[in-house]
């Protein structure tokens, strides 16, 4: 049973404060969907969530672990906007090595983690020959071999189809059913079952 | 194979199957040695005079020209915030970009260089020396150079930028290497430029990625 907790967080970008004193307690099991206009701060609090951006204020704990401790950040899966994948390598060579720097998995779990996402046959293809929703069913694969209890996902379903959305909703669903919890950006509406919203 | 070998390893790939960023830099190297004997003089006399200076001064430039793609690609892409949240040690990955880059544009040079020293008239014991020189301290313009492009990334346009911060660090490097090479043609002992270089290379290996790691942190913030 994990849980993530955030206190009084506030973002400022440039004169622009984006949200002040946010507080929010998200259980195991929880999937958090966050909605905003652009520029709203969703990205910014994703990256504060993840580690990546500092907050100008507040505090954030997974149990009892804060932001950038060893056990949060070994907890947490997040995916960008960006693709996070060089166009010269293949498929396989791109998620074995975003793997790599989480935890290591066996090359058959990643083949099965992009057949799984519909991607069968492209193993040794080189990213850069992908369409761009191709190229997000790449690293959502990623999603099937991780370990992390926390999925940080930033606009998850951009450039999928109607297929992968419904792949991807699936696998948060029953990664939420397994105890772990989800926080996603969005500007779509979305089947999942029990989610909570948080609108910036 | 541990993180430092994979992202060698991927860096060496994605530089062998994108060629046009390995070569350029060293055919820019190539092509600016090459010149000199045109614009100065083909006389064998002066040339052996300034060949150190000449390849130096080449090679340095080479090697800025290649920096701005060290991390360049890798915040495009979004690569770079995934190393960043990694559990991994963040200047251990830097160093091992670094190796890379090192390997795709120090080794190449310093390979070159023999051939471009009797081109310019260098005789067997100053070619001897460059190669030296080169060899102890290519990889430290790869650390130092590592830490300009650090600062810098995420910002377009940044040549110009980068060679303003990077271009005075070199210099030292550039002294003692090129004074070691035209010591030696006339008998003097160069032990001293050497032990220079030496350790310049150790506290830039100790230092660089340390600091690459923080303004990485600080840039993508």
């Amino acid at each position: 049973m994990s849980v993530l907790t955030f206190n009084n967080l506030s973002c400022q970008k440039g004169y622009n404060l984006l949200f002040d004193d946010l507080s929010l307690v998200i259980n195991s099991g929880d999937i958090l969907r966050i909605t905003g206009t652009n520029g709203s701060g969703k990205t910014s609090l994703l990256k504060i969530l993840a580690g990546l951006n500092a907050q100008e204020q507040g505090a954030i704990h997974l149990d009892d672990h804060p932001v950038k401790s060893e056990e949060y950040q070994n907890a947490v899966f997040y995916l960008g906007h960006l693709s996070a994948l060089s166009a010269e390598l293949s498929c396989l060579e791109n998620l074995k090595y975003l793997n790599a720097l989480n935890q290591p998995t066996d090359e058959q779990k990643l083949i099965d983690a992009l057949n799984k996402i519909g991607l069968q046959g492209y193993e040794e293809e080189y990213c850069g020959r992908l369409s761009a929703g191709q190229k997000r069913r790449v690293i959502l694969a990623g999603l099937f071999v991780s370990n992390a209890k926390v999925w940080l996902l930033d606009e998850p379903f951009t450039a999928l189809d109607p297929q992968g959305v419904e792949i991807i909703e699936r696998c948060i669903g029953e990664h939420c059913k397994q105890g772990g919890l989800c926080l996603f950006t969005t500007h779509q509406d979305s089947a999942l079952k029990n989610q909570k919203v948080l609108a910036l | 194979m541990n993180i430092y070998l994979q992202t060698l390893k991927r860096d060496l790939n994605v530089a062998i199957r994108n060629p046009s960023s390995v070569l350029n830099p060293l055919l820019f190297f190539v092509i600016s040695v090459s010149l000199f004997p045109l614009a100065i003089s083909p006389e064998a006399t002066t040339l052996s005079q300034i060949a150190a200076g000449i390849i130096w001064v080449a090679s340095m430039l080479a090697v800025l020209l290649s920096l701005n793609s060290l991390f360049h690609h890798d915040f495009e892409n979004g690569v770079l915030e995934q190393m960043l949240i990694s559990h991994h040690s963040l200047p251990l990955l830097i160093l091992s970009k670094i190796t890379a880059h090192w390997l795709l544009t120090g080794i190449p040079i310093i390979l070159l260089s023999p051939l471009l020293g009797l081109f310019l008239f260098l005789d067997n014991e100053g070619v001897k020396i460059l190669m030296l020189t080169l060899l102890l301290a290519t990889p430290s313009l790869s650390l130092i150079g590592a830490i300009g492009a650090s600062l810098i990334v995420g910002i377009k346009n940044s040549g110009m930028l980068l060679s303003l911060l990077i271009l005075p660090l070199y210099i030292p490097i550039l002294i003692f290497a090129s004074s070691a090479v035209s010591q030696v043609s006339v008998g003097l002992d160069i032990s001293a430029q050497l032990y220079f270089l030496a350790t310049i290379l150790v506290v830039s290996l100790m230092l660089a990625p340390f600091i690459s790691a923080l303004s990485l942190k600080i840039s993508l913030e």
